[in-house]
């Protein structure tokens, strides 16, 4: 009798007491953070940009100018994110999987772009690349600074450290036994790494991906060294941006901000979503 | 599959894991690794397996010489403790994945994998969940799983490392005596590793008793239990207390008293005796000491008896007294081996 009586107010409670407490005021400072750091600024943004009106905004998105910028800075992102998916993923297996004298010092090296401001990175690519410099000069007559091609190495470069890192940890936990366990049953190394091993890395793989892929959209400082800026051909957006700031078209500037913002949340939001469905496939890594 | 081991050694890295190591294994046994961990018993297991390859001898499987086979070409069914289950793969496709992974050649076609699979887990007695995922199952559910996977390649021999090692005590229990069965159904040559006494007394032909790299006896339940070959083994398996006495015209001194008991051996060595070997007896010829705890021991009831050492730390050592008659705390007890060994010192 008792017992049902001390029972039945908690079942109306709307907090359930917890073990750990304190869960109202992380809740609280939590909101206001971000509503401080994001949800404010982008309010912001999209009220700059209803400015314009539905008829200007539409005029923004359909200028060639603009929906090229666009294309250039997903386009260059994708494939930018695409390549470090690759050799990032083989870095991470040399540097979880093999002792080498000089491995830490590579290790250290994956972090340099994240350190590297990114103008230092931009300009020093664009010495290399440029046609009359080292690497540049043996590719002439085809150019790979001053084109798409030239944004992509500076994208791969910026994004290197997402995929390398993002999978790195995931690499070190793989169990040694799972890949004797497809040994013993016949398995040779190719298949155990493509049946055993890579499935299991997938779910990391998306996320760095998606971090890099993110990061290259946005980029700024080392691609203008490189890109060219050539409107229609090596402008990429964030820089259509900075111009239309520069000639004192505010609500253009936010427009363009805005449909970038767009994309690239319709775009985490699919990649996000492939991450749920590999981690329901392929086990919680 | 008959394996004959000659003469195997190991090191890693200049530290030798496996010293000189011989055995056969006859076609269809069930044999178990036991011994302390860092005996070598698992980096037996895994040379047998091609998982790691000798530093010197070889290991035959029949006549044919495997010692430098990789493991892909030994077809041996593995089963680690830790079950080792690819976790993004159903049950099903988990076992079906040695047979999917045979050059086109030998592949059987996809139905027949489909029944193979389903027959496999008929025999673990996990029919119906081939669509589930290992982390969906219980530790016991995963072990029947990996067996299964081990055993749908077919393999020559099946090695067992520590398999029951991750689970608990009843599981443990009820998979030890299905294996048993499992083994006299297939007849397969099985070698299992563990450091869990029972479970290899219990369970195996024949028990491998292993320590410091070496092998220390080879022999059935009773043999190891009852036959202890050396100091080691007496104390490993079961209870056991020792104390240095000296044999002298075939009787046995101890602290330069005779205890009652004789032995056919002269010279210096350690008496081995187990705590329910010995009774208690009112002669003066005899071992004594005090009683310093008693506890009960499911069925039996053990004595913790301190015996005085002229100064130094006392003996120690257990003896089991009978149920009805305790033995009360601080008391002086009188007692003789009725089984005993003297081991020699070395």
């Amino acid at each position: 009798m008792t017992q049902t009586a001390t029972a039945s107010p908690a079942k109306w409670r709307l907090k359930q007491p917890s073990i750990i407490p304190g869960f109202g005021l992380t809740l609280g400072f939590s909101l206001a953070y971000l509503s401080l750091i994001i949800l404010i600024p982008v309010a912001g943004l999209l009220w700059r940009t209803a400015e314009l009106g539905w008829s200007g905004f539409f005029s923004v998105f359909a200028d060639r100018r603009t929906l090229d910028a666009l294309y250039i800075s997903f386009g260059t992102a994708f494939l930018a994110a695409l390549v470090n998916v690759v050799f990032g993923t083989i870095l991470a297996w040399v540097l979880t999987r093999y002792n080498f004298p000089g491995r830490q010092l590579v290790d250290a090296m994956v972090d340099l772009p994240f350190a590297l401001p990114t103008a230092v990175a931009g300009i020093a690519l664009a010495s290399l690349y440029a046609p009359n410099g080292w690497i540049g000069s043996l590719f002439m007559p085809f150019r790979i600074a001053f084109t798409p091609l030239g944004i992509v190495i500076a994208l791969v470069f910026i994004g290197l450290p997402f995929v390398v890192r993002t999978v790195q940890p995931i690499m070190e936990e793989i169990d040694r036994e799972v890949e004797e366990a497809a040994a013993t049953l016949g398995a040779n190394r190719f298949q155990t790494i493509l049946r055993v091993i890579l499935p299991g890395l997938t779910p990391a793989i998306l996320t760095g991906f998606a971090l890099a892929f993110a990061r290259g959209v946005g980029e700024y400082g080392s691609v203008i060294f490189i890109a060219g800026n050539i409107p229609y051909v090596s402008e990429i957006a964030p820089l259509l941006i900075v111009i239309r700031l520069e000639e004192f078209n505010y609500a253009g500037a936010t427009a363009i901000a805005t449909i970038m913002l767009l994309i690239s949340f319709l775009m985490l939001l699919v990649i996000n979503l492939i991450q749920a469905w590999s981690r329901r496939r392929y086990g919680n890594v | 599959m008959e394996v004959t081991i000659n003469n195997i050694r190991k090191e890693f890295e200049r530290f030798p894991a496996l010293n000189d190591v011989s055995l056969k294994i006859a076609s269809g046994e069930l044999i178990a690794l036991l011994g302390p961990s860092g005996s070598g018993k698992t980096t037996l297991l895994r040379l047998i397996a091609g998982l790691d390859f000798p530093t010197g001898g070889q290991i035959f499987f029949g006549d044919e010489d495997a010692s430098h086979h990789s493991v892909q070409e030994r077809n041996v069914g593995f089963v680690f403790q830790h079950y080792a289950l690819f976790r993004h793969m159903t049950v099903a496709e988990n076992i079906g994945f040695g047979l999917k992974v045979r050059p086109s050649s030998s592949r059987p076609p996809k139905s027949e994998i489909r029944r193979r699979v389903s027959d496999l887990l008929d025999m673990v007695q996990l029919g119906g969940l081939e669509k589930r995922y290992p982390n969906q199952l219980s530790g016991g559910q995963r072990q029947r799983v990996a067996l299964a996977r081990a055993m749908a390649i077919e393999p020559r021999i099946l090695l067992l490392d520590e398999p029951f090692g991750a689970l608990d005590a009843k599981v443990r229990k009820e998979l030890r005596r299905w294996l048993r069965e499992f083994h006299d159904r297939t007849g397969h040559t099985t070698v299992f590793v563990t450091h869990d006494q029972e479970e290899a007394l219990e369970l195996a032909d024949r028990v491998v008793v292993m320590s410091q790299g070496k092998i220390e006896q080879v022999g059935s339940a009773d043999d190891v239990y009852d036959r202890p070959g050396s100091p080691f083994v007496f104390s490993f398996i079961g209870e056991s207390s020792h104390l240095p006495v000296e044999v002298k015209e075939k009787t046995v001194f101890f602290q330069g008293q005779p205890i009652g008991i004789s032995e056919a051996a002269a010279g210096g060595g350690e008496l081995f005796f187990r705590p329910e070997d010995i009774s208690l007896v009112e002669a003066q010829d005899a071992l004594f000491g005090k009683v310093t705890a008693c506890r009960r021991l499911a069925g039996t009831r053990i004595a913790e008896i301190d015996i005085a050492n002229d100064g130094h730390a006392p003996y120690h050592v257990e003896v089991e007294v009978p149920l009805h008659a305790p033995v009360a705390l601080g008391s002086e007890v009188r007692f003789r081996p009725t089984r005993w060994k003297v081991f020699e010192n070395a």
